[in-house]
């Protein structure tokens, strides 16, 4: 330990560990106090909260809004909606149990000072679409975060949490995490009752469309780095639907949103000859995925699927149909603002290629895959669903606690609960801080305790890569070629290489197969190994190597879930070559994977779906 | 670069560094100003434009697509609860936009501690912090309504 005596380690006594500062963290700090009034409850966040998360830079609509004041739509409406978005396969003990209590978050972000766009007429919350209603949300995060730090005993930013930490005594119990401070360098070592999980999902597993600058201007923040995933696996928590990628059709280049255009603005889709194309492939879909094509609205994947066939066949791009809806001065506003409120890049892109829409329709795009558990896509932790009425197999104790005792989630860490969005992932993390509340209570005096061998072996693990740097540098004369270590940038090129070309990336146009797959995770192993071989230069490096080797270790889940799943359940996200068709009989089920990281095996298993709701 | 700060407008205050999501925006050692190191995990998010009290800090758009000539500038102002935007194309014309941020004071937020406590029973109870009353309807959606057709409940 020579080699690391210098480094300060810090120890952070805490009661409820909230790790990851966006939506889901903030929910679960403010609820955990309101419950947890004599409690500490500790945020850790590895940028800063005021601007943290998927919404750092702000959203132009809460895409999860019920309205039940008004009786515009009923929590098990929701939960119809989301399933059939998702073919069929989605937690609806937790969708019903997120749906039914967001309207009070929402309200209680008009309360905070969040300003919600009123229909003149009725003076209701304008809706964007059925599910959507519109903000002026530059300030969204700001104001969240301002409630999250008055509930919070401490809030730590700049610390990015590497591992999860397991009781000394009892085992499958969580009892702490450990990081790094990304400014000083100090070890902290945060000791919990409870931890909830509520970092982000991936961005840059799979290679992107634009690799220089450009990479940055991923679809999903490239600061959303699989630690929502990497930190329960890493502790065995078992994962569901981590196959259930999502691939975004979206505004060419800057990823600007769509949903505004088709629900607000009444804008469409046509190809290059100016035709309308979805139903050209009405019948190739129903070939693959029968009568899922028949409901409505139409799953997002097989609209995605669509574009696809279209541009293969040589009438591409699709482009959005704007220079109708751009001609009323109201709508043109409507369309730019939505991009300066949570995409500016998009407004960069249109500005500096002269596209304004008034004159020209854009092109669309499919982006590359990500994984995530809060947008039209379910990947996540296998998670305990509501007391009163979650089947027996989705109930172990308490509401959103993964398979390892005293782990929580929200937000991108949950799995099987598509379509929360903002709202729903802050409603999500109020679930979990609450339910967080109450283990604590019935803990008594049986606490968890952290391992001192545990977290001295881990400073050496998290470290490592800055004395690989400081050993190898002296090799080289210069630049970025070592023959000993690899740069944080070379690792990440490397595993965005193997997903695209292997598990279903654009380079494949979203194909894979079982040999594929296999030849995927052999050079994933291999990445693996050479993980430990990665250099970093200063702090900043530090943690783009542990974000690495979160994406890493995510990826390896997504793989070995496709590889699972016999069949193309979402043709749109990524097609089975050798299984190509929806197989109900016998893949209506989730897929549940559980990693030992003694072994390094990863066991595979299918859940029933239970249908609750009509 | 996509952010980059101009050398004579930064005093290298580090309010960028303070708050860039990414960790991209540093303060250089030689000049003692801020830079952006990493341009290629730059999500062109503006928190970094809109925090800088100089206004030393631009966005050019990403060099894979975005030709040269455009700018799209910022003013966020938290006691007018504003932000304006003005848009330059790269053939000259010019688009501005003006939206509300904020509806009540800054630092406004009651934590939920200064609510009443509730109850220890209510620990046990399905509803959150301030519901029912907060959800605007009388209570708090029970169970699912029961299912019609008891065929589609399926043991896989």
């Amino acid at each position: 330990m020579g080699l690391f005596s210098s480094r300060k380690t810090i120890f952070v006594d805490s009661d409820v560990l909230v790790i990851g500062g966006g939506f889901g963290g903030c929910g679960a700090a403010y609820e955990s106090r309101y419950w947890g009034r004599d409690l500490k409850v500790v945020i850790v966040e590895k940028a800063n909260i005021e601007r943290s998360g998927a919404v750092a830079q702000g959203l132009y609509a809460i895409n999860c809004y019920m309205g039940m004041q008004w009786d515009e739509n009923q929590p098990e409406d929701h939960v119809r909606y989301a399933r059939n978005d998702l073919m069929g396969l989605v937690r609806e003990d937790l969708g019903y149990d997120i749906a039914r209590h967001v309207d009070s978050s929402v309200h209680k972000f008009e309360e905070w000072g969040l300003p919600m766009m009123k229909d003149p007429e009725t003076g209701r919350y304008q809706r964007e679409g059925k599910w959507q209603i519109m903000i002026h949300g530059e300030s969204y995060k700001p104001i969240i975060a301002e409630a999250a730090r008055k509930a919070a005993t401490e809030t730590y930013n700049r610390i990015m949490v590497t591992h999860l930490l397991m009781d000394k005594k009892k085992k499958n119990r969580v009892a702490g995490a450990v990081g790094f401070n990304v400014r000083t360098g100090d070890y902290y070592v945060f000791q919990a009752k409870a931890v909830i999980v509520a970092a982000g999902g991936a961005s840059h597993i799979f290679k992107p469309r634009a690799v220089g600058e450009g990479m940055g201007r991923t679809w999903y923040a490239p600061w959303s780095s699989a630690s929502a995933y990497a930190l329960p696996i890493q502790v065995g928590a078992k994962m569901t639907q981590m196959e259930n990628r999502i691939v975004l059709t979206r505004f060419k280049d800057g990823y600007g949103p769509v949903g505004a255009y088709f629900l607000h603005l009444k804008t469409y889709t046509e190809n290059v000859n100016g035709e309308e194309y979805e139903s050209t492939w009405y019948e190739d879909t129903k070939s693959l995925v029968g009568d899922y094509i028949d409901r409505h609205p139409v799953p997002t994947c097989l609209r995605n699927h669509a574009i696809l066939r279209e541009v293969a066949a040589g009438r591409g791009p699709i482009r959005m149909v704007t220079k109708e809806a751009f001609k009323d001065p109201h709508k043109e506003t409507v369309g730019w603002e939505n991009f300066l409120g949570m995409t500016i890049g998009q407004a960069v892109v249109w500005a500096s290629q002269n596209i304004d829409p008034k004159e020209i329709n854009p092109e669309l795009t499919t982006s590359e895959p990500y994984v995530m558990g809060s947008h039209a896509t379910c990947s996540g932790a296998w998670a305990s669903g509501p007391e009163d009425y979650a089947p027996d197999d989705y109930q172990w104790g308490y509401n959103r606690m993964m398979t390892v005792d005293g782990l929580f989630g929200a937000g991108d860490t949950i799995g099987g609960t598509a379509h929360k969005f903002s709202s729903g992932s802050f409603t999500e993390g109020r679930i979990a801080g609450k339910a967080a509340v109450k283990y604590i209570n019935d803990l008594g005096r049986d606490e968890p305790e952290v391992d001192e061998t545990e977290y001295e072996n881990l400073k050496a693990v998290v470290f490592q890569p800055m004395e690989n740097y400081k050993i190898g540098r002296n090799e080289i004369v210069g630049g970025t070629v070592s023959p000993s270590y690899l740069l944080p940038i070379h690792g990440l090129q490397r595993l965005e290489k193997i997903m695209d070309e292997y598990v279903g990336g654009i380079g494949t146009t979203y194909m894979t197969n079982e040999w594929g797959l296999n030849k995927g995770l052999e050079h994933l192993t291999m990445l693996e190994e050479d993980l430990e071989h990665i250099g970093a230069e200063d702090l900043h490096q530090l943690q783009r190597t542990w974000e690495l080797k979160h994406r890493h270790l995510a990826s390896v889940s997504v793989t070995h879930h496709t590889l699972f799943r016999k069949e193309t359940r979402w043709p749109g996200y990524y097609y089975r070559g050798d299984h190509p068709k929806l197989d109900d009989k016998d893949w209506h089920c989730f897929t549940l994977s559980r990693y030992d990281a003694q072994s390094g095996e990863w066991e595979m298993e299918k859940a029933p779906v239970h249908h609750i709701i009509d | 670069m996509p952010t980059f700060v101009y050398m004579t407008r930064c005093d290298g205050c580090g309010h960028c560094v303070d708050i860039c999501p990414s960790d991209i925006m540093h303060i250089d050692p030689v000049y003692r100003r801020a830079v952006n190191i990493e341009p290629n995990f730059c999500w062109e998010c503006y928190s970094c434009v809109k925090a800088c009290p100089q206004h030393a800090i631009d966005v050019r758009g990403y060099a894979d697509f975005a030709p040269l000539g455009h700018s799209v500038r910022v003013l966020r102002e938290e006691e007018k609860g504003t932000i304006s935007w003005k848009l330059k194309f790269r053939d000259g014309r010019e688009k501005e936009f003006v939206s509300p941020i904020r509806t009540t004071p800054w630092g406004s937020i009651k934590s939920p501690s200064d609510y009443e406590v509730p109850s220890i029973e209510a620990l046990n109870d399905q509803e959150l912090a301030h519901e029912p009353e907060a959800l605007n309807i009388a209570a708090l959606p029970g169970p699912p309504p029961p299912m019609k057709n008891k065929k589609r409940k399926k043991k896989s």
